[in-house]
């Protein structure tokens, strides 16, 4: 797989930075490093955050960038083995033992049914086991127990796992892990001692406007950048929960789809829901901020 | 599934042998004491980390220095406090080494010289433009001048900070409101602490070069990371604090209880595992328990002797309040007033302030903290409402002016509620001495707690949500 080979190995931190940009994700500086050196060290790599600011979609980006599929794993309260690794097809082996004329010897019966055809492999089994390699996803990992994280440690140290009836399943192919966590708890050491660390916080007005032209391109700048600004006083409000990237895009979507020339009073009380979503948020934000749009405040767009 | 033919994680194997090619010899034990130095500051840095280190440093160009400082960040901090810390002590460190180089080298560099001639107001203007853009080269040149010009005019007191609040003040960089009121009319309050922090390091190196030694390495301040005692800290970093809290109260601690106790069979999961063993039911399975949700009492003490504590603990009772529903609060002087409601209506730390200061009849005539009078009052108003599955939490100083601590009646609202805790906004040291009377009602709580830091009330948290206590 030469194609592959080649996009194993980015040769300089700018060559990942600009494919992943090409992938429609604006990285930052250390976004694009941790990424460069998540190829070259094999490390899974554990991203924090707030919620909103592309964690997920930094995942998604790289598979793109890497021409590598994606396989995602949705980590959330009660999740186990069976579901994110393996599982034995128990109805399967059924009516293979049924099927099976009396008389066959146990030995051969039980090697028929623990073997790969009975197995249905969960997401972290698929993504080593698999011929190409791909991007793994590994989804609000603090939604999980401790349990499940000992369980992940052989996989992201050693990438194989051991499976009792049929022994160690090692990686064909060496996957590029992200982990992705709101910070709800603390993980383990064991766990973060793995990983190489990366924490995105919400980017500065500069960039979250570049991020919105990217995909928003046919809403006229000045008021994409008016925009911006407003969102950025939002986020300085104490909410309970900001608005975030994908809210800032999908309300300038809003915008081009309104025809809008410029943002006024009622206008942004009329589209508020699209970035804030809790009751005692919009009191807050038209408050604090729908005033200042009276006032003119905001009024002018500043040139630059 | 045949084994990979890539080496495993990394080219570790060569880590083992020695350096990996491309980080200069003398870097290496530069860098294993910088990590003893975060350790020092409860960094966890093991040596795999280190080694990480070292494999990350030879993928990108360590002479680029954001790349090299982001490249040993993703290795070796790897929580967004230590991330904190670790952004603290990489440029202590650095500087340091550098200096101590050029101490040990007798290098000196020419001062600027000419510093009297610098038109001030030029100046000032110059800095202002650099603050507003936010240009960080810019910025530390200015601050160099700055320096040269100041010392030039005058005799430099000795004492840094207070060198840099003088260059401040005659330099007359006004901050912007909080809330970007004046917009256009002040500057960037974290452009102009950067600036500040430029002019430290300035005359830092000024200093090392007039006395040709490096001043002894201190810890971190405990000030640095502590919460806000005064008004100088930040009080947007405590609420991130609280609301990190908050998360993990709300989420974690299922594991850690439970299971033991009663449980309720999950026929849809019994099944699913029968099948394993041909239908027949052989393993039970049980449904998860839910964590309890603790009701809980909070008395706040709002009286003068805790005042710049206050603040705190109330941003505290702030963030509480959304992850708790049964959650009432009280705030007290001299008499105990409920605030519950007030904290349910207003959103803004401000708002909640201000009311409480305004509304609750806390304060009487002395403004004293009068507690006896307080358990009183409260058993009053809460008493019957107080049952076993209740918590009650006091965060006060424990200082009664000299009146009488009424124990017993405290020992009432103990003895009705489930668990009884202590939050003393003073160092441990402090207790007992003058007239506070900690040791009057630590016999009735089940807990009493130090509490000025963020760790200090992470691991209260911790004991309050059910899960052992953290030994750090």
């Amino acid at each position: 797989m030469p194609e592959a080979q080649q996009h194993l190995a980015p040769a300089s931190l700018e060559e990942v930075r600009d494919g992943l940009a090409s992938a429609g994700y604006l990285a930052s500086e250390a976004a694009a490093l941790v990424s460069f050196l998540a190829y070259k060290l094999d490390k899974p790599v554990l991203v924090e955050g707030p919620a909103g600011v592309g964690k997920t979609e930094l995942a998604k980006a790289l598979s793109r960038y890497a021409q590598r599929p994606l396989v995602r794993l949705q980590c959330y309260e009660g999740l186990d083995e069976a579901k994110a690794l393996y599982e034995w097809n128990y109805r399967k082996q059924l009516l293979r033992i049924q099927t099976e004329a009396a008389g066959t010897a146990w030995q051969d019966v039980q090697e028929d049914i623990f073997s790969e055809d009975f197995l249905m492999a969960r997401p972290l089994l698929t993504a080593i086991s698999v011929k190409e390699p791909v991007v793994l996803l590994i989804d609000e990992i603090d939604k999980t127990d401790q349990e499940f994280e000992a369980m992940l440690l052989e996989i992201l140290s050693d990438f194989q796992v051991s499976i009792p009836e049929l022994g160690v399943v090692e990686a064909t192919t060496q996957p590029l892990v992200l982990l992705t966590s709101n910070n709800t708890r603390e993980l383990t050491e064991a766990l973060k001692r793995r990983c190489l660390y990366l924490w995105l916080d919400y980017p500065d007005a500069e960039r979250e406007l570049e991020i919105v032209r990217l995909h928003v391109p046919e809403l006229p700048e000045t008021i994409t950048r008016r925009l911006i600004e407003i969102i950025h006083m939002i986020r300085n409000l104490d909410l309970k929960k900001p608005p975030s990237i994908a809210e800032s895009i999908d309300w300038a979507r809003a915008m081009l789809l309104l025809g809008a020339t410029d943002i006024d009073r009622s206008l942004f009380d009329r589209t508020m829901s699209i970035i804030v979503k809790h009751r005692t948020d919009l009191d807050v934000v038209a408050e604090r901020v729908g005033v200042k749009l009276d006032d003119g405040v905001l009024g002018q767009v500043r040139p630059g | 599934m045949a084994s990979s033919d890539r080496s495993g994680p990394g080219n570790r194997g060569a880590l083992y042998g020695g350096l990996p090619e491309g980080v200069p010899a003398g870097l290496a034990p530069q860098l294993v004491r910088f990590c003893e130095e975060l350790r020092e500051e409860g960094v966890k840095v093991g040596t795999a980390e280190l080694l990480d280190a070292f494999g990350a440093l030879s993928q990108v160009s360590w002479t680029e220095r954001e790349d090299f400082r982001e490249a040993l960040a993703a290795t070796l901090a790897k929580s967004q406090e230590d991330r904190r810390v670790f952004e603290l002590m990489f440029d202590r460190f650095f500087f340091r080494a550098v200096e101590a180089q050029a101490v040990e080298r007798g290098l000196k560099e020419t001062r600027f010289q000419g510093g009297e001639r610098i038109d001030l107001d030029d100046l000032r203007r110059q800095i202002e433009a650099a603050i507003r853009q936010g240009h960080d080269g810019e910025m530390s040149d200015l601050a160099r001048l700055a320096v040269a010009a100041f010392g030039g005019q005058g005799e430099s007191s000795g004492v840094i900070g207070v060198d840099v609040q003088r260059i401040r003040r005659t330099l007359d960089l006004r901050v912007q409101g909080r809330n970007g009121d004046q917009a256009g009319e002040g500057l960037d309050r974290d452009a102009v602490r950067r600036f500040e922090a430029l002019l430290r390091r300035e005359l830092e190196r000024g200093l090392i070069h007039r006395t040709e030694s490096l001043p002894p390495s201190k810890p971190l301040a405990e000030f640095d990371r502590a919460l806000p005692g005064g008004p100088l800290q930040d009080l947007a970093q405590v609420h991130r604090v609280v609301a990190q809290l908050k998360r993990r109260l709300a989420t974690g601690g299922h594991e850690a209880r439970g299971r033991r106790r009663s449980q309720v069979v999950d026929v849809r999961r019994t099944m699913r595992a029968s099948l394993e063993t041909g239908g027949v039911p052989l393993r039970l399975r049980y449904r998860p328990r839910r964590p309890r949700r603790p009701e809980i009492y909070v008395l706040c003490d709002v009286s003068t002797s805790v005042t710049s504590a206050s603040v705190f603990f109330l941003s505290v009772l702030h963030a509480l309040h959304d992850s708790f529903r049964k959650l009432r609060s009280f705030a007290f002087v001299e008499r105990i007033d409920e605030v519950t409601d007030i904290f349910e209506r207003e959103r803004t730390f401000k708002a909640v302030s201000q009311r409480i200061a305004r509304e609750a009849g806390v304060a009487d005539v002395s403004g004293y903290t009068d507690y006896g009078r307080v358990w009183r009052e409260f058993l009053e108003r809460a008493g019957d409402d107080l049952d076993p599955r209740s918590t009650v939490i006091v965060l006060g100083d424990a200082r009664t002016n000299g009146r009488e601590p009424h124990a017993g009646i405290f020992g009432h609202v103990a003895d009705r509620a489930g668990r009884t805790f202590w939050l003393n906004p003073e160092p441990r040291l402090y207790w007992n001495y003058g007239d506070s009377v900690m040791q009057a009602y630590e016999p009735y709580c089940d807990g009493v707690f130090e509490c000025w830091t963020t760790k200090q009330l992470e691991q209260f948290v911790n004991v309050v949500a059910g899960r052992p206590e953290i030994n750090t």
